[in-house]
């Protein structure tokens, strides 16, 4: 039977978890999520309560200082995480999965009306303006959540993985081994599943991660200009606070620093996986 | 008679040196080039002949010079300090490239293209210069309004007249035509073929190396003819004699399996050599192709030495005398 | 009524009258290539027919709609007298692939490279031979007609094979299959030399073992003389020139055909050195070839041997 699509993943595993780029580009990412799962129950305090005196540097009992309020930084931080990733991960799956389907629909069909029609409107959505669209669809809903957030922002950045898709799925179609499977009787579910598809799964998963990254900058992006959820607590949010209250200015670099820090080391991560995996799925670009 | 000999190769070895070993491309070729004269390099995929190319002129990692020479005007290649190099090429010693249509960046107009190509070899694009180049392209039955127009204006074909015409501008005595052929339809083969010939006859280019798969094609064209195989030479001589009495048995199996137009297969049946040329990676010693041969003996373990059958024609083969000879018709 | 002798008082198996293609693209800004324009011509059982033509002569699409990879614009294409337009449907269109079965140019990319190759006689089997209980039997059975070792071959990757290896395979594959219609689409362009010749002489032997009918697309005019029986000569989506091989090799008539024989380099002669020749001159001589002979269209000089006179 058909079982040569695993030993092939096999090999790309080996690579994998070889390669130095993702192998520290996984760590770092392994550490942060590890500190947003774990982090909340270090803390004694909320991210919301009068933890202490402010405008405190780093110390035993603020291991990343206080905000000019007296609110702890640390419990802030990895509160915020959580939502940051959930985010990321919600809006990054939802982006997806709808860039997929619409990118293989289209790529399938590719020049005949699906085609035509579904490109139309992605063509809309791209030429939107992301930013406008999403202060406007934030400032018209008087209650955000996370769920909110999530939707609001996939609905931007859904369009580039459709072309991406797109464009992948019409050069794989045009591959002989797609006519052969055509000529062989092969329903158009199963080439999509086993010709196109399959060909896809790297390219896929650093799309994928691509528009976790993307997700993920896009709400902190919405949260510094104040439409971020309207409950809970973030990293952009906390951003937006120090910068709103003059962190720098006033030397409370720990209120900006570290929260900034942290989340560039979050893209900074994922980044570093997605090149990685290049190489990987890419024999040529392995160092030689 | 003895023409002058502006290249000559000695025991040249080029490998690919990669994590795994060394793929030994080219494997102690020796070959020389008179003045004046189309000579043509045959051969499979994976026989050298490319590698040969990108030796000479290109020269990337990972491949590397091993050891021997390429003594081109008396000077050798393979240590010459690469701006003395820089100055040789495209005036001294030039290539034609295979992929005319990868050559040519789609943004530019051909003028632009050629007005770079000129400045990067510190040639002045003034009138005179403008003025060759419509004499060259008019030689190629080009018009002048070729110029104005973007590479994907023209056809394969005119593509690769328009590289022709480039890389033979400053008359170079010697140019490497790297399977210029083989992307062109039928029509644009032979119009290109001829005109490396044109060329030569005159004068514009002094001595050419034709690279091709294709043996038919050089027979119409080239003087000499080598045969590589699996990064050796294994026969080398005039075009008509190694056509019409090969005595290599891989030459001998190359020609035995060319179609020619009047011969049908009712007629006479054509066959193949079995096998596929070997692995180069870490390839020990021997004759390469005693894998598919069918005189092979024990004495094939050693790597053949090259013998004269005559003062132009040799070839590297133990046995080549006790399989005689296959006129053809 | 075709002056193409029937072999043997046969029916055609395959027929196209006036068949075109043309490709358009963009829903709202149309732009229209015409593929291939009113060709028409008949396939015999037990076979060879070599469709010649250089790139953009339409030989490509031509093989792409017998296989019905395309639809035409106009024109029919029949398979044993039924048009292929009307088969639709998962089961039609699966009878007809069990007789109509091709093969494609690049060997490496006729091969989904994440599988092993078996998985090509795999699908055959689970589409037209599901009751099949002695699948590695009758695989093994192919393979030999084709010189492949079913033990070294079967569980490699593509990757790990030769060119010439993976035709071979594909050639097995249409063997499983009682089929009556090859059409082989520059089969061995990729290949060595070396190699083809026995790929070639396979072909030919299966084609009149098993009474088959092979349209071998190729630009090769050496490797068409031959292998063919009859040759199908294409230029810009026209049906130049069609008849018995050899009564096209020896007297060529449409101006393109002339240049083509002219142009194929062919170590039985050496080209004529004074002949200034130039690809763009053929143009030239068509269109007069076209005007002087205006209003004949397509017309037989000879039973076995058609050309096309004028365009109309």
């Amino acid at each position: 039977m058909a079982a040569g699509s695993f030993w092939k993943k096999h090999e790309n595993l080996y690579f994998a978890v070889t390669n130095r780029k993702v192998l520290f580009g996984v760590l770092m990412f392994t550490a942060i999520l590890l500190l947003s799962v774990i982090g909340p129950f270090l803390t004694p305090y909320e991210y919301d309560e009068f933890a202490g005196p402010g405008y405190q540097p780093p110390s035993k009992d603020h291991w990343f200082g206080t905000t000019l309020q007296g609110r702890d930084v640390y419990t802030g931080v990895v509160y915020g995480l959580r939502s940051t990733l959930l985010v990321g991960f919600l809006a990054g799956t939802i982006a997806s999965a709808i860039g997929l389907v619409v990118g293989f629909i289209s790529g399938y069909n590719g020049g005949r009306a699906a085609d035509e029609g579904l490109m139309m409107l992605t063509n809309v959505f791209m030429v939107i303006p992301s930013l406008a669209l999403l202060i406007l669809l934030s400032a018209y809903l008087p209650y955000r959540g996370i769920v909110t957030q999530s939707l609001i922002v996939s609905a931007t950045a859904w369009p580039w993985t459709a072309r991406a898709v797109r464009s992948q799925t019409m050069s794989l179609r045009n591959q002989e081994f797609v006519n052969l499977s055509r000529i062989s009787g092969l329903s158009v579910f199963r080439i999509l599943k086993e010709d196109i598809a399959a060909n896809m799964f790297s390219y896929v998963f650093m799309v994928y991660i691509l528009q976790f990254n993307g997700t993920i900058l896009a709400s902190v992006g919405l949260e510094f200009l104040g439409l971020g959820p309207t409950r809970g607590i973030s990293l952009g949010l906390i951003l937006q606070n120090a910068v709103n209250w003059n962190a720098l200015h006033l030397g409370m670099w720990w209120w900006i620093i570290i929260p900034g820090l942290l989340l560039t080391l979050l893209i900074v991560s994922l980044y570093f996986i997605n090149t990685g995996l290049d190489e990987v799925f890419n024999p040529r670009l392995r160092e030689m | 008679m003895s023409a002058e000999k502006i290249l000559k190769l000695e025991e040249l070895r080029a490998y690919y040196r990669v994590l795994k070993g060394d793929v030994k491309a080219l494997d102690g070729v020796s070959l020389h080039v008179k003045r004046g004269e189309i000579l043509g390099v045959a051969g499979e995929s994976g026989c050298g002949k490319s590698t040969l190319a990108n030796t000479l002129i290109l020269r990337k990692r990972p491949l590397q010079h091993i050891s021997g020479k390429a003594l081109f005007l008396g000077k050798d290649l393979m240590t010459m300090p690469e701006e003395e190099f820089r100055k040789m090429r495209f005036r001294q010693i030039s290539i034609i490239p295979q992929y005319a249509l990868d050559a040519l960046s789609p943004t530019k107009k051909i003028r632009t293209f050629i007005t770079d190509m000129a400045h990067e070899h510190e040639i002045e694009t003034n009138a005179a210069f403008f003025g060759k180049v419509a004499e060259r392209f008019a030689m190629v039955n080009l018009d002048q309004n070729v110029l104005n127009k973007y590479p994907i204006e023209l056809s394969g074909g005119m593509k690769q007249r328009v590289v022709m015409i480039i890389s033979t501008l400053m008359n170079p005595d010697l140019v490497i035509a790297d399977e210029i052929t083989s992307a062109l339809d039928v029509s644009s083969q032979r119009f290109a073929a001829t005109m490396l010939m044109e060329l030569r006859d005159q004068g514009i280019i002094g001595s050419a190396i034709f690279i091709t798969h294709d043996i038919s094609i050089l027979y119409q064209v080239a003087d000499r003819l080598l045969i590589m195989y699996a990064g050796h030479v294994v026969e080398t001589g005039p075009v008509e004699e190694l056509i019409q009495n090969p005595r290599h048995p891989y030459t001998q199996a190359l020609i035995r399996s060319l179609p020619k137009v009047g011969a049908q297969i009712n007629e006479e049946r054509l066959e193949g050599i079995k096998g596929t040329p070997p692995e180069l990676l870490d390839i020990g010693s021997g004759c390469r192709f005693r894998f598919r041969c069918p005189y092979q003996t024990e004495k094939c373990l050693q790597t053949p030495e090259t013998t004269h059958i005559n003062e132009n024609h040799s070839l590297a083969c133990w046995h080549f005398e006790e399989i005689g000879s296959e006129r053809v018709g | 009524m075709s002056a193409l002798v029937d072999k043997q008082g046969k029916t055609p198996i395959i027929a196209a009258e006036n068949l075109s293609k043309t490709f358009s693209s963009g829903v709202f800004i149309r732009e229209k290539t015409a593929a291939v324009q009113g060709a028409s011509f008949e396939m015999f059982p037990g076979t060879v027919f070599s469709l010649i033509g250089e790139s953009g002569s339409g030989k490509t699409t031509i093989g792409k709609l017998i296989l019905k990879l395309i639809k035409p614009t106009s024109g029919r294409l029949l398979y044993r007298g039924q048009d292929i337009t009307e088969i639709k449907g998962k089961n039609a269109l699966r009878n007809y692939y069990r007789k109509v079965q091709g093969i494609f140019q690049d060997p490496f990319s006729s091969f989904n490279p994440l599988f092993r190759v078996d998985r090509v006689f795999d699908m055959v089997y689970d589409v037209f031979l599901p009751h099949e209980k002695n699948r590695a039997e009758r695989t093994a059975e192919v393979l030999k007609s084709v010189n492949l070792n079913p033990e070294r071959i079967l569980h490699q990757f593509p990757h790990q094979l030769s060119g010439g290896q993976l035709q071979r395979l594909l050639i097995a594959r249409s063997l499983l299959l009682d089929v009556d219609v090859l059409v082989a689409d520059e089969l061995i362009s990729m290949l060595d030399a070396s190699t083809r010749m026995g790929i070639l002489n396979l072909l030919v032997d299966i084609c009149h073992e098993r009474g088959m009918s092979i349209l071998f697309i190729t630009h090769d005019l050496a490797l068409g003389y031959y292998i063919s029986d009859y040759t199908l000569i294409m230029h810009r989506g026209r049906l130049v020139e069609k008849g018995a091989t050899e009564k096209i090799y020896n007297n060529p008539v449409h101006p393109y055909t002339k240049m083509l024989f002219n142009s194929v380099p062919d170590i039985g002669h050496k080209w004529d050195k004074n002949e200034k020749f130039i690809p763009e001159h053929v143009d030239r001589e068509i269109d007069a070839f076209y005007r002087k002979n205006s209003g004949q269209g397509f017309d037989y000089v000879d039973t076995d041997h058609g050309v096309l006179f004028s365009l109309e």
